[in-house]
């Protein structure tokens, strides 16, 4: 994991979580829709507990070509054809929860 | 870096312990829509609510999406009424054409709820006041989305036992006007002791004369989430106890902190504080009482409840005040009756009673709320406890307040079903000995004394 100072300050950072049964192409088809829209992924931090497959992407939406809403209802419709359960938030609600 | 263990945390909390955001209160000054012509007041009212208000729902739910947090209610509060419409209103009805439009204007707007149909006379009434306060019943009957509430004494002041006579009489005429509703528009009603000038929560909600001409208030929730996070630490000492609590009550007020202060950006409108408060919702694992049987009573009204809820609000005050840059409002844990089933299984067990509540309304951060009292209770009986709330917050500098509905038609062993967020309730009975001589004196109680505290 790279430390803090690789990004600049000038990102708009989001958090994808993708919760659901594990299956074949989970990360290609999400990594596909982030490419084609130009957004670049900054971490990913995946686990297999009991075949739930959980999976956390740092990403920067600052060059999106969709908006936040656009991006979050592609990556939405995404995950119902694969049986994930895929969330968008914007990363400063974790950030002002869990750093001082 | 934020961690998958910390992001999986927040969203547990927001999807199965029901953290959420409970209201963005936008607070607008009224007082420079007074006019002596009502239709001008009233159409300045609407033009100015409109200009701040008019895209509060479609921004919070825009901060909601972004962010995953649900935010359950957007409002409004404006200044105290009684002030805005003294010079244009001459008649009780005159004021209650102000309130249908406010009714009308939150309408448009999309919020469920505005606060601020007020009146301030902890020491006196003025002539608008008491018009004001005697049209409250037939406002609260012919509109659904205002509030009301009227402050009857202060720890400077005393407290204004002919405003607390009265408020007695307008709680029981308000019953009655609504008693094909089961009394709701007593739920709208609320009687405060040290009224806040920047409460966000309803029904208590109004917009003081301290205030900017526009501010935004944002009330936290969350019992759930402290609930869950005292499981892990059952069994273990009040030190370990309390820094759970702390820490939980930190994190739930810096989500409400990141939430203000998006709303006040996207809104162009200064931030105000946030309440920090555990505000319970009729949801099951959302209740304040789950919170004290969590600490180790068996149900909240057995003995040691009061001592949890002072340990509890306190810890919650000292975790949040550190999150967020200013905080006010009421500021604590709440203990509504019908909002809460937990308060509720604890009255229906008969582990609760009003006088237990009362005590606890010592160390909470409000007082007697939503509490359904038989039809028949007397209106010197509901002021008497009126004045017993204030007297606690006039004594221990505090707010105190009291929403209380006598159900017409209802006695004790029956239930009263409100509807959504205000849920459901059964009669609590009320001690039946008179206290109307107390009530029948006139004039005010003098402020207390601000030494020789024992």
């Amino acid at each position: 994991m790279c430390p803090d100072f690789f990004y600049p300050d000038n990102m708009d950072k989001t958090i994808i979580t993708v919760t659901g049964k594990d299956t074949v192409g989970i990360i290609a088809r999400i990594c596909t829709i982030l490419a084609e829209n130009k957004v670049n992924i900054l971490d990913i931090t995946q686990t297999i507990v009991d075949g739930i497959f959980n999976m956390m992407m740092i990403v920067d939406t600052s060059r999106s070509v969709l908006s936040f809403e656009g991006l979050t209802q592609s990556l939405g419709e995404c995950g119902e054809q694969l049986g994930v359960h895929i969330l968008c938030q914007k990363e400063e609600i974790f950030d002002k929860m869990h750093r001082i | 870096m934020i961690t998958l263990r910390e992001v999986t945390e927040t969203n547990r909390m927001i999807e199965s312990q029901n953290l959420d955001v409970r209201t963005i209160t936008i607070g607008i000054s009224l007082l420079d829509c007074a006019d002596s012509d009502l239709g001008k007041t009233c159409a300045n009212i609407r033009n100015k609510i409109l200009r701040y208000a008019k895209d509060l729902v479609r921004t919070g739910d825009e901060i909601s999406r972004e962010y995953g947090i649900p935010i359950v209610n957007k409002r409004v509060s404006v200044t105290p009424i009684a002030l805005v419409g003294a010079t244009c209103c001459k008649t009780p009805g005159d004021f209650v054409t102000i309130a249908r439009t406010l009714d009308d204007v939150a309408s448009l707007i999309g919020i469920n709820f505005l606060g601020g149909y007020s009146a301030i006379v902890s020491k006196g009434m003025t002539e608008a006041d008491r018009l004001l306060i005697e049209s409250i019943p037939e406002a609260m009957a012919v509109t659904e989305r205002v509030c009301s509430s009227v402050n009857v004494g202060s720890t400077k002041t005393g407290i204004n036992m002919d405003a607390v006579r009265l408020m007695g009489q307008i709680i029981r005429k308000a019953a009655l006007l609504t008693s094909s509703r089961d009394s709701l528009g007593c739920a709208k009603i609320v009687v405060l002791c040290n009224a806040p000038d920047d409460n966000p929560f309803m029904a208590g909600a109004f917009h003081g004369v301290t205030e900017p001409d526009a501010i935004i208030n944002v009330g936290v929730s969350g019992p759930g989430v402290v609930k869950c996070a005292l499981q892990s630490v059952r069994g273990k000492g009040f030190e370990e106890l309390c820094e759970t609590i702390k820490k939980t009550a930190f994190k739930i007020t810096r989500v409400g902190q990141l939430v203000a202060q998006e709303a006040s950006r996207r809104l162009g409108i200064p931030f105000g504080i946030i309440d920090l408060s555990l505000a319970p919702t009729p949801a099951i694992g959302d209740s304040v009482a789950d919170i004290l049987q969590e600490i180790g009573v068996e149900k909240a009204g057995a003995p040691g409840t009061t001592a949890c809820l002072a340990l509890l609000n306190d810890q919650v005050k000292k975790g949040g005040v550190m999150a967020s840059s200013y905080v006010g409002g009421l500021s604590g844990a709440f203990i509504p009756v019908s909002e809460d089933q937990g308060m509720i299984e604890a009255v229906e067990c008969g582990a609760l009673t009003i006088e237990k509540l009362e005590a606890m309304t010592c160390v909470c951060s409000v007082g007697l709320d939503m509490i359904a009292v038989p039809g028949e209770t007397p209106s010197s009986t509901i002021s008497g406890i009126i004045a017993d709330e204030a007297a606690i917050g006039m004594v221990n500098q505090k707010t105190t307040a009291v929403r209380i509905i006598p159900v017409i038609g209802k006695d004790v062993g029956d239930t009263v079903e409100f509807g959504g967020l205000l849920g459901h309730a059964p009669i609590m009975a009320v001690n039946p000995f008179s206290c109307l001589d107390f009530i029948s004196r006139e004039g005010r109680i003098p402020a207390p004394i601000h030494s020789f505290k024992n």
